[in-house]
């Protein structure tokens, strides 16, 4: 086992070797003869790896260099990097001798099991797992130095992977090159500073080194290989075939093919339909024959539930209400809200509507499966391999055989089915991605016998997603005389997340029943001190009524902020306050987490990022169809806390705004890589002016009909913010989340500053230029 | 019906079997195998697939590889080349074109699917603009889309490789 490269590395040095990118298919074409070459079913997936060994995530190899494997994938925001930088920090090496390797259940070493890559937890909630490897490992080596040198262990230092000691050198890779550590430790994590790693004051990197990416070079150069690139030797294209748009959760996502034309598509050449169940695609030799074939094939399918179409989405929600389908559960409650809210001094409130969003990567989801008797290979961008895909990928593929051969005739044991990853483009949550598209290719890969590639079209990616939940909350609170917040009343209208993919009950599995619907606790005024609060959580009912949901970055956030911080800004004009001098009297300075402080060194900090001068909200008086407005909100995620302020223009004759620029600091403890962290926090930034000013999915009376970028826009480049990012380091913290934190209460600034700008309110997201022109229209706005 | 085609990609010509009305991207990636361009939307609205075509950005997703037979085609891979064509240096020993360098320097890559594009419509918009305003950046932009939010560095990075390509790129 020892000095067997991993056939990725092996690859990335053919490509430095070949300079060429024609070489990268066969580089995979070659996984499955180099894991035989070594003694290594390639099907087989007896990951994860030890959870207590070094050797599961690390390995030194004799030119002084290390590999790392984290567990976590690279989804575009460099947290592979600062891992790798963990890991350098602990060991006493540059980042730039570590080498991050992908994710795989099997090969030579398969990766360990360190959860979702997720909930912005790779630092978090990796880091800790891979210190503790690391710094194991660096004690292993100092014992090994020790001896090969002949120099007590207390006298050695370590710079750049170089041990010295008594006049003596020796590197790491002398001492333990390619072989294995076979260390294992009891428990499996080392926080931050946590002996035997390194105090958090001797660090030289971590939280300090502005380490550049080193995938970035791959990425520009046109070398790297996404899940989309992956070829495999006799790979077929498949396309699926469903209705162009889901329906709701339940029938709606089992759609039934009640007739299928074949004679359709006699006119291309080579393409098998394949139909399992009620799943249907279509495969072919040539991609753009089986994209043809699956546009061409005439099927009459089952129609969807009747739903409330996206206009009446809201009063749907309220009708369930009226008739008791929308259980109530209190979330949280202190104090005594009822009677405080009936003798606060003033009292505001309202409505607050935002609508479903979608994930929509630039690139759509793709998989290569390759799939026999007994096994299977998947080659994708998953996010959790160990936890959903592999379990989820074997269950589908049992339930598809069950159809196809019989009962019990196969079987695809979970150590069986490998997950290989690619990179995919960007989805920022639990996009369909993750599971479905696999299913898809496993499921095709199996019926025709042969390895197939999967790549979903635009109208099945936009159509089919597990989208942001539509959510419509119900706020009201009240201050007192003096400008204190004493009262918060808030209900949120929320569905439960989706469980069940439609490939799975296209295969017979049975729908779960959803669950609860959120009921967002932690943004709903809890950034300031309140002292009668209640927040209650409603459930619609999902089944058939509403699409499937799940993680969209920052999840619930955006949507409770929007709500509940234009409600605290209302509060502050009420009370003739500046919206931050308001915020900051009434801030929370409670426990969060580990640390104090947290949520009045995010709001200060953006306040002086943005130079903010304080002034109550629309008190500049403005004419012309240009009016300028400023505002400011607080939100957070995944344990850290955000401040945003939103420069905005809005053309009050068209009702478009453009927000000029973005501010954001964030507290998320200890962070690893400060330069990644704000080019995460400046994408985050970016993806919430998105959502908050364009993104809506459209729907009619049974299906989704945003089915591209015209139907779903984006924010253009044209109409981008500049952005300022503050990383608030708190070395004294354990990290925490940053990835979603700068999404959370974007749209809510952005809404604070159009009520600067024009003294209105907007009570519906996204702020669309059509929406926004209605809503001045209505409260009487004359330009 | 498949035809054998001649394709002029990067410098080379290529010898390919695809039927007529084949978009030039699927022949790109699965016949020539190169992974600048990539499958986005199949609908020319959001540039993943980009090429130059004659030193003008088109979507490769769209266009029909029959009515690119003959002419220049220019992927992310042939950059360097290009770059090395225009300030006359030896095509042999092409370091990366100053866009593809900026991109590395100011970190613009998220994901980084988007990305060709967003490289081949600079290349495309540096060719003719020597020295772009921001608002010519920002409009010649506009046909792209990204969802990590990569906008803000492509502007600066762009402003970076003009700057270079401007001094020869020195």
């Amino acid at each position: 086992m020892t000095g067997l490269l991993h056939e990725r590395e092996f690859s990335r040095k053919t490509f430095v070797k070949g300079g060429g990118a024609m070489i990268v298919g066969l580089s995979l074409a070659g996984t499955a003869g180099r894991a035989q070459a070594a003694g290594i079913d390639p099907f087989a997936s007896p990951g994860p790896g030890d959870p207590n060994a070094v050797d599961s995530f690390l390995m030194i190899h004799s030119d002084n260099t290390a590999s790392l494997r984290s567990g976590r994938i690279e989804l575009g925001q460099g947290s592979t990097t600062a891992l790798r930088t963990i890991a350098a920090e602990e060991l006493d090496m540059d980042t730039d001798q570590i080498r991050h390797i992908a994710f795989d259940t099997g090969g030579p070493t398969p990766s360990p099991n360190t959860g979702n890559t997720g909930g912005s937890t790779s630092i978090s909630q990796g880091g800790p797992l891979v210190r503790k490897a690391a710094a194991e490992a660096k004690q292993s080596l100092l014992k090994l130095a020790s001896v090969a040198l002949g120099v007590p262990v207390a006298s050695l230092t370590v710079s750049k992977g170089v041990v010295s000691g008594g006049g003596k050198k020796i590197s790491y890779g002398e001492l333990i090159g390619d072989k294995l550590f076979n260390v294992r430790y009891t428990g499996t994590t080392l926080k931050t500073g946590e002996a035997p790693a390194k105090p958090v004051s001797q660090y030289t990197q971590v939280g300090i080194a502005r380490i550049p990416r080193d995938d970035i070079p791959d990425i520009v150069s046109g070398v790297k290989t996404y899940a989309a690139n992956v070829r495999v030797p006799g790979m077929l294209h498949g396309r699926v075939v469903r209705p162009r748009g889901q329906g709701a959760y339940g029938d709606g996502i089992n759609p039934v093919p009640l007739k299928v034309d074949e004679s359709s598509i006699k006119n291309i050449p080579d393409v098998k339909i394949v139909r399992v169940g009620n799943f249907l695609g279509v495969v072919a030799p040539k991609e753009y024959d089986a994209i043809q074939a699956a546009a061409q094939l005439k099927v009459a399918w089952s129609d969807p539930p009747k739903i409330f179409d996206v206009g009446n989405l809201w009063r749907g929600m309220r009708e369930f209400d009226s008739k008791g389908q929308a259980p109530a559960r209190i979330a949280f409650n202190s104090g005594n809200v009822d009677s405080a809210m009936a003798s606060a001094a003033k009292t505001w409130g309202g409505t607050f509507k935002y609508h479903y969003q979608m994930h929509a990567p630039i690139g759509p989801n793709v998989a290569v499966a390759d799939v026999t008797e007994n096994s299977a290979i998947i080659y994708s961008h998953v996010k959790n391999g160990y936890g959903v895909t592999r379990p989820q990928i074997s269950a589908a593929l049992n339930s598809a055989a069950d159809l196809l051969y019989g009962k019990g005739a196969r079987v695809y044991d979970q150590s069986r089915v490998r997950v290989v990853y690619y990179e995919g483009a960007s989805s920022f949550g639990g996009g369909a991605a993750h599971v479905d598209n696999g299913e898809t290719a496993a499921i095709m890969s199996m019926a025709v016998g042969a390895p197939v590639r999967v790549q979903w079209m635009r109208w099945d990616e936009h159509g089919w997603d597990n989208y942001g939940p539509a959510t419509m909350w119900d706020v009201k609170g009240g201050i007192d005389g003096s400008g204190n917040l004493v009262a918060w009343d808030a209900t949120s209208f929320g569905m439960a997340a989706y469980t069940k993919t439609p490939s799975e009950v296209q295969v017979g599995q049975p729908i779960p029943t959803p669950g609860n619907g959120p009921a967002d606790t932690t943004y709903s005024g809890t950034q300031y001190n309140i002292p009668n609060r209640r927040i209650v959580g409603k459930t619609v009912p999902v089944l058939n009524n509403y699409f499937k949901t799940s993680t969209l970055r920052a999840p619930n956030a955006m949507q409770t902020c929007f709500a509940n911080e234009q409600v605290v800004d209302h509060l502050a004009y009420l009370a003739g306050m500046d919206p931050y001098q308001f915020r900051l009297k009434n801030i929370s300075t409670a426990q969060v987490n580990d640390g104090f402080n947290q949520w009045r060194d995010a709001l200060v900090a953006v306040a002086k990022a943005a130079n903010w001068q304080p002034r109550v909200a629309n008190s500049v008086k403005q004419t012309g169809d240009i009016r300028k407005g400023r505002g400011i909100a607080m939100g957070g995620f995944a344990g850290s806390q955000a401040a945003n302020v939103a420069d905005i223009e809005v053309n009050v004759k068209t009702g478009k705004i453009v927000t000029k620029h973005m501010a954001v600091a964030v507290v998320a403890g200890l962070m690893a890589g400060p330069a990644l962290a704000e080019n995460n926090m400046s994408g985050a930034l970016i993806m919430g002016v998105s959502r908050a000013l364009h993104e809506e999915v459209a729907f009619d009376k049974g299906r989704v009909t945003s089915l591209d970028w015209v139907g779903y826009p984006l924010l253009r480049f044209k109409d981008h913010p500049s952005v300022t990012t503050v990383v608030v380091q708190r070395t004294d913290l354990q990290p925490t989340g940053n990835g979603e934190p700068p999404t959370a209460a974007a749209a809510a600034a952005i809404a604070n500053a159009f009520f600067d700008a024009t003294g209105v309110r907007l009570y519906e997201a996204p702020m669309t230029a059509a929406r926004v022109r209605a809503t001045l229209k209505a409260a009487g706005f004359t330009a | 019906m498949a035809s054998k085609l001649k394709l002029k990609v990067n410098g080379l010509v290529h010898s390919v079997t695809a039927s007529l009305d084949t978009p030039l991207l699927y022949v790109l990636h699965n016949e020539l195998h190169l992974h600048g361009p990539r499958f986005g939307c199949g609908l020319a609205q959001c540039g993943a697939c980009s090429v130059l075509l004659d030193g003008k950005e088109i979507r490769s997703c769209v266009t029909p590889v029959a009515a690119v037979s003959g002419k220049a085609i220019t992927t992310l891979e042939g950059l360097p080349a290009l770059w090395a064509k225009e300030r006359g240096a030896a095509a042999s020993s092409p370091a990366l074109h100053p866009l593809q360098q900026a991109w590395i320097d100011v970190q613009v890559p998220h994901c980084g699917y988007c990305q060709n594009g967003m490289m081949i419509q600079a290349a495309d918009l540096l060719s003719t603009t020597k020295n772009p305003t921001e608002d010519q950046i920002r409009t010649a932009m506009n046909g792209h889309l990204c969802r990590c939010g990569t906008y803000p560095r492509i502007l600066t990075a762009i402003k970076q490789a003009a700057a270079v390509m401007a001094k020869g790129g020195k």
